[in-house]
């Protein structure tokens, strides 16, 4: 008896699921999906991510909608985990019925979704960093921030610049870090630049003073580059002061938010990093053409949230506009339409830069859109 | 009832009714999608459950297995060319020959030694796959190519439904048959006392090494299985918080009970995708969950209310 | 030779903490024969409550002492409401309890705290002390000395105090304790109150060197879980000796052989020492009874 009463629950259980799930959906919405590593190791991105989404759907809604119509947003959190994300991705597409995705925290939850997205013909922008997303191009797959090929060689000539030719590299074994630290090995020798040491630290490791320590020792030092994002960095960075090791330090991208500068401390000081324009929104000349947008996102974020902004949750703005923005343009909501809009995208200003796209290019962003900034009196400065 | 169920085909038969019966319940793809995780896992879970159910042996390294047969139908493939069904085949020699090699040592430790080597020996399987990125992608991952089947390329979650539905008939009828057998009594009396077991005359290390290495190919087919279905691969699945849900399920469903294997995976596998509507609270609400399950049927799911059941139809 | 005592610094500073953690495992594993997974939370409660005491402006001593107490409040509602309840259960089923608590914890702290890193200005300044060629934070010695005065308090505890030798014996047998008229279900919750209170002081002497967020939590249990067997279960000073060796482990197989597979380094150790002493390193040979 004891199988059959079971049997009867699971049925029952599964029917009150189905009831959660089949949530009825009015007409006359747009519905865009998300899922988004909110919680667990890559939070710090997702978080402000999501938030951004809701924030300027709930805008975009109060204006009106687009093409006449409200947006419904639905976002899940796959916390980083590649299996999650896969299911979410299916729920969207087969549960949710969405027109268009934005989001993909990582690389891995990314690359999981995008044969899910390709099979349905559902127009994909993804947050993510790793060039293999778009690379080769997939005919529904997109992303907003910059390439971390692109973040080593603002790098590397930056460093060429300063006729600095023996570096260090210290970088996590994390998925963003291994990525890019890869891209640099790749295309390190094209800057004159030799890599004499090369260490890598875990994703939770709260100690990196051995690490730093052969990289001291190594002769002829002349900077360290330090790939990766999290807590990772800004604990490479306090220790790099521990050690007193006097050669420059740059962080990647992956640090680009206020939290790096209050987690890393005095440490932080004369830290140099390729990152996007929104962090140093206010000190821009007034007639950079990107001051109007990143100022907008800038203040609408930290009043909205309360907290300081960070690239992360830009890239989601920028991804979100693209998509509405091609909405609009199509005039319509089938699937097939906005992706053939989003890839016509030209001339947009984004908060990583102008996104020119192509059928040849699913990013559209070129280097100068990455400005070289140096961290001075625990704020963001140019350096350029 | 009682005698029916106490047969060695009927939980079988029980899962394959239940997999067809809820095939005529399926709103979208993405119900199949969720039911052929569940299915998929419960695989793991039943063969992990005959090492600590059966055998009292813990592991906490199974992910590890797991990871072994997802990563042998990415990689042998994509660098060999191999059929992904060959691939799937080699994935479980090789987990079934790394378990035979490292279960001698390891199972001579005992209890809470046992789990924290076992977990050790995958947290090194999880550190390579995720470091070795030449040969699996690393952290990020790597595709794997799809199935395809006298010309057929398998793909839709309805077909991997009926696919990894029919892999779990398959593992709890070879699993029920295993507990019937004179080596089922043998790890049944080892579990009670090794001691006893060894009086008795039984080969107490050749019975624990035996069902260790079972245990592990039934992981290592789950892995193969749960990479087929995704397309692609991640260390995710390799890593230790995989190990310790893996053993969450065997002892939320029930220790010793393939149904409760099935009702574990399934609770585990299910409860996230319906807590999405609680956002910030969902990891509350199933801490909480767990912890009342435990508390309330500690025996397991199935086995507790098994019991419940017996002992009022008694009355 | 320098950088080996660089590497020694910086392996027993966190050593250190994975030894508190085993401590903390030990002590209710004696107590009560639980494997609390849910100990690395109360690290994370320990280091989450201070930061966000400070930034309220309340003074860092308040704020050290209302987190401990916090971390105390939480070890016993843990007992009560978990463990105390499913007595008699088999300890795998307490271990899965302790897992759900130990999710429900991490998930109330993102709730309650955030989703954030945070750190924790150090007590005595950041300015390295040089020796011997070797950079250490003063932190460090902040991290190692409260380690050594725990385990000294600790020593006094379980030998010169009437209470301590209750949770001894409650220890060594259960029921004949009970019939001396222990009262173990006090001695056991008891064990939860100072096991909590050794995480979160572990967790608040650490996060100006290490940071902390909401799900610091069960790395730590891993580690401390580790240590506490590399050192033999239930042996406070096996669990000491286990976690530094695994700190030093780390960080000296990080410094000389390789960064990326320290933590193999690590569990490789613990994987032979286990095949030769399957007691671990001050573990009693187990033996069955019939």
């Amino acid at each position: 008896m004891a199988v059959f009463g079971k049997c009867i629950r699971g049925a029952a259980l599964l029917a009150g699921v189905a009831m959660v799930w089949a949530a009825p959906a009015a007409a006359d919405t747009i519905k865009i999906g998300a899922s988004l590593s909110v919680t667990g190791p890559a939070s710090f991105l997702g978080d402000p991510e999501a938030k951004t989404l809701e924030m300027y759907v709930e805008k975009l809604n109060a204006e009106g909608g687009v093409n006449g119509k409200q947006l419904e947003l639905i976002v899940y959190d796959d916390s980083a985990d590649a299996n999650k994300a896969r299911t979410f991705a299916t729920r969207l597409v087969e549960d949710d019925e969405v027109v268009a995705v934005v989001g993909g925290s990582t690389t891995g939850t990314t690359m999981a979704m995008i044969p899910v997205f390709e099979d349905a013909g559902i127009p994909f922008i993804s947050l993510a960093g790793a060039v293999v997303i778009i690379d080769p191009v997939k005919e529904f797959t997109f992303k907003t921030p910059h390439t971390d090929r692109m973040a080593c060689e603002k790098i590397f000539a930056d460093m060429q610049a300063k006729g600095i030719a023996r570096i260090g590299m210290i970088s996590g074994t994390g998925g963003f870090d291994k990525s890019m630290r890869e891209q640099c090995l790749e295309v390190v020798g094209n800057y004159g630049i030799e890599i004499v040491a090369d260490e890598t630290y875990g994703p939770s490791d709260s100690d990196m003073t051995p690490q730093l320590t052969n990289i001291k020792n190594a002769a002829g030092l002349q900077a360290v580059v330090n790939p990766g994002f999290g807590q990772g960095p800004a604990i490479v960075t306090r220790n790099y002061k521990q050690l007193d090791i006097e050669v420059p330090l740059y962080q990647s991208h992956g640090v680009a938010s206020k939290s790096f500068i209050d987690l890393a401390g005095d440490a932080a000081e004369g830290v140099r990093l390729p990152a996007s324009a929104l962090l140093v929104a206010d000190k821009l000349p007034d007639d950079d053409p990107q001051k109007a947008v990143v100022v907008e996102y800038k203040t609408t974020y930290e009043e909205k949230t309360g907290q300081p902004v960070s690239t992360f949750g830009g890239h989601a703005y920028d991804g979100l506009m693209i998509l509405v923005e091609a909405m609009k343009r199509a005039g319509s909501e089938d699937p097939k339409a906005i992706r053939d809009e989003i890839e016509k995208t030209s001339g947009f200003m984004g908060t990583a830069g102008v996104v020119n796209m192509s059928p040849e290019d699913h990013m559209g962003l070129d280097l100068t859109a990455f400005r070289m900034l140096e961290i001075r009196s625990g704020d963001w400065t140019l350096a350029e | 009832m009682g005698k029916l169920l106490s047969h060695r085909l009927a939980v079988p038969v029980v899962i394959a009714l239940l997999v067809v019966a809820l095939s005529f319940a399926m709103p979208s793809n993405f119900y199949y999608r969720v039911a052929a995780l569940v299915w998929i896992s419960a695989l793991a879970v039943i063969g992990l459950n005959l090492l600590m159910g059966y055998a009292g042996q813990v592991s906490l390294g199974h992910a590890g297995f797991f990871g072994i047969g997802a990563y042998a139908v990415a990689v042998l493939p994509a660098q060999f060319g191999l059929h992904p069904l060959v691939a799937a085949l080699a994935g479980a020699v090789a987990t079934a020959a790394i378990a035979f090699l490292v279960g001698r040592p390891i199972l001579r430790l005992k209890g809470h030694y046992l789990a924290v080597a076992t977990l050790g020996f995958g947290i090194l399987i999880a550190m390579t796959i995720s470091n070795e990125a030449w040969l699996t992608g690393g952290p990020d991952g790597m595709p794997v190519e799809r199935l395809t089947l006298f010309g057929w390329r398998v793909r839709g979650a309805d077909t991997w439904y009926w696919i990894s539905g029919g892999l779990l008939v398959i593992g709890a009828w070879i699993a029920c048959n295993l507990v019937a057998s004179p080596t089922g009594r043998a790890l049944r009396a080892l579990h009670d006392s090794e001691v006893a077991a060894r009086v008795a005359g039984i080969d107490v290390a050749r019975a624990k090494l035996t069902v260790f290495v079972i245990s592990a190919v039934y992981a290592s087919v789950a892995g193969s299985t749960l990479a087929l279905v995704n397309g692609f691969v991640t260390p995710d699945k390799a890593n230790f918080l995989h190990s310790i849900e893996l053993v969450t399920m065997v002892v939320l469903g029930g220790m010793g009970s393939i149904l409760g294997s099935l009702a574990g995976a399934a609770i585990l596998v299910v409860l996230p995708q319906v807590l999405t509507g609680f956002h910030d609270y969902e990891h509350m609400i199933l801490g909480l969950i767990m912890m009342v399950i435990m508390i309330v049927l500690r025996a397991g799911i199935v086995p507790s209310l098994a019991a419940f059941f017996q002992g009022r139809r008694n009355k | 030779m320098p950088e080996l005592l660089q590497f020694c610094v910086s392996g027993l500073t966190v050593g250190a903490v994975y030894a508190l953690v085993a401590l903390g495992f030990t002590i209710i594993y004696n107590a009560s024969d639980v494997v609390n997974f849910a100990q690395g939370e109360f690290v994370m409660i320990g280091g989450m409550t201070t930061v966000f005491a400070t930034a309220a402006g309340v003074p860092l001593p308040l704020a050290v002492i209302g987190a401990i107490l916090v971390a105390m409040v939480v070890g016993l509602l843990l007992h009560r409401l978990a463990i105390e309840p499913a007595r008699g259960a088999s300890p795998v089923t307490l271990i899965i309890i302790t897992i759900g608590a130990s999710i429900f914890l991490r998930g109330l702290a993102q709730v309650v705290f955030d989703k954030q890193f945070h750190s924790l200005p150090a007590f005595s300044g950041d300015t390295p002390i040089r020796f011997g060629g070797a950079a250490i934070l003063p932190q460090s010695f902040w991290v190692l000395g409260g380690a050594a005065v725990i385990v000294v308090l600790l020593w006094g505890f379980f030998n010169r105090t009437l209470i301590g030798k209750a949770v001894l014996a409650t220890a060594a047998n259960r029921l004949a304790a009970r019939l001396v008229g222990i009262n173990t279900s006090f001695v056991m919750g008891l064990s939860f109150v100072m096991s909590a209170a050794i995480g979160a002081i572990a967790g608040i002497l650490v996060t100006p060197i290490t940071l902390t967020s909401y799900d610091v939590g069960m790395l730590l249990a891993l580690k401390g879980f580790a240590a506490a067997m590399l050192g033999g279960m239930g042996n406070p000073l096996g669990a000491v000796v286990g976690g530094l060796a695994v700190g030093l482990l780390e960080a000296l197989g990080a410094g000389y052989i390789s960064s990326t597979y320290k933590d193999a380094i690590a569990f490789i150790v613990i994987l032979v020492v286990l095949f030769a002493l399957p007691g671990g390193l001050f573990g009693k040979a187990s033996v069955e009874r019939v």
